[in-house]
């Protein structure tokens, strides 16, 4: 039982990392690790919601959008799934607000710490895209809480690194067209080359 | 008529949504192992862009402005929900292979970056013709990027075999990489480089 946890937390985090393997929340991964600091708030902020809405999704798919999953009503035969997506970016989308709301409210340090990337997480890909990935792989609910703990971390991770090279890249004279964006690309294609050491692990 | 024209070609190379706007880039890249997974993931975005730019810039002046996140996201998921299942009914092979990419076009930085940038000031005509402008300037990236990862990585463009490869009795040996994530990040940022030495005003200052 927790060893099957375990593989699918490393599977999540590492072997199919949603940045590096799956490019997902490219957009925020690029513009928005100049700076370390930065990058460590964004990351945190993206493990927390991860670990609020995959669960929350998996319970909105279970009963209320699969098919026959209305049987707790009575009701049978229908199948919602087609409304997947609109729910998914709903829940998301309010669940940021929330986490915003209490964390101004309870852990305030923590808020301004976050400050701007909190709402713009909605818009990131990697989080939609940890719930369609708990959808088609039909995780249970414990399974899915440990998905998206592992989908944020592999998230963090790799944006803490990019950061990282960024910063100690300032002193390296590139060309000028490279410049910024460009050079910025290469180097994810080679962390994610790197990632792909991992892909050989069977779990 | 002037003004459209300019609208479409703008974003191809002058303004272009991928190498200059960084935006788009999440859905994108994991669908250019194939030219024809490539095709379809274009077409997909480029209804979605005009399409929601259009519908947006409608009902412009009836959004609140403090909802205004929400109306788009909701117009766009919609129409995202309807490219879906008009894909899962005609093409579903493709659309199977696609996985959760269709569904990903939702959080497109393109569409929602156009909707709040353009369309919330446009009229519903020129949004439309922006909308298209910016998916087929991301195209452009796509296929050029879906090209180079085909031809390479298996020697085909389009299923039809180019370059005969070694495993197949040929004389091409495929080039594995290619078809792996981290080459997609390499030919973007090669794209990106063509671009800026041609467009040197493009060029980022550190």
């Amino acid at each position: 039982m927790l060893a099957h946890h375990l593989s699918i937390f490393i599977k999540a985090a590492f072997i199919e990392n949603l940045a590096l393997s799956f490019f997902l929340g490219m957009c925020t991964f690029l513009a928005v690790s100049k700076k370390v600091s930065t990058a460590i708030g964004l990351g945190i902020a993206v493990i927390v919601v991860q670990l609020v809405t995959v669960p929350l999704n998996n319970l909105l798919y279970n009963f209320l959008l699969k098919e026959d999953a209305l049987m707790w009503l009575g009701v049978q035969g229908i199948d919602l799934s087609f409304l997947g997506l609109i729910c998914y970016i709903g829940v998301i989308g309010a669940m940021v607000q929330i986490l915003e709301m209490s964390l101004d409210r309870y852990v305030p340090a923590l808020y301004n710490a976050l400050g701007i990337f909190l709402p713009l997480i909605t818009v990131n890909c990697a989080i939609l895209g940890a719930s369609l990935f708990m959808v088609e792989r039909d995780y249970s609910f414990i399974e899915s809480v440990t998905f998206g703990l592992g989908s944020g971390v592999g998230w963090a991770l790799a944006i803490m690194a990019l950061a990282g090279i960024r910063e100690k890249m300032k002193y390296s004279d590139v060309p000028d067209g490279l410049k910024g964006l460009g050079i910025t690309f290469m180097v994810v294609g080679l962390m994610s080359l790197g990632f792909l050491a991992f892909s050989g692990i069977q779990l | 008529m002037k003004k459209i024209k300019e609208v479409i070609f703008e974003p191809l190379f002058n303004n272009n949504p991928i190498a200059l706007q960084i935006l788009g880039i999440c859905s994108a890249l994991a669908v250019t192992t194939k030219m024809d997974k490539a095709i379809v993931m274009c077409l997909a975005v480029i209804a979605v862009t005009g399409l929601s730019n259009f519908f947006v810039s409608l009902i412009r002046t009836y959004i609140p402005s403090s909802i205004r996140i929400i109306v788009q996201m909701t117009i766009i998921a919609s129409l995202v929900i309807v490219t879906d299942q008009i894909l899962k009914a005609f093409v579903y092979d493709v659309a199977k292979e696609m996985s959760v990419f269709i569904g990903l076009i939702i959080t497109n930085c393109i569409v929602m970056g156009r909707t709040e940038g353009y369309a919330m000031k446009n009229s519903p005509v020129m949004s439309f013709f922006d909308g298209i402008g910016n998916g087929v300037g991301y195209s452009l990236v796509l296929i050029f990027v879906a090209l180079f990862r085909e031809l390479f990585g298996s020697g085909k463009i389009m299923n039809t075999t180019i370059l005969q490869p070694v495993n197949e009795g040929g004389w091409y040996p495929t080039n594995g990489m290619m078809l792996l994530a981290p080459s997609a990040f390499f030919l973007i940022g090669f794209f990106i480089w063509i671009i800026r030495i041609w467009k040197p005003d493009q060029v980022e200052e550190e």
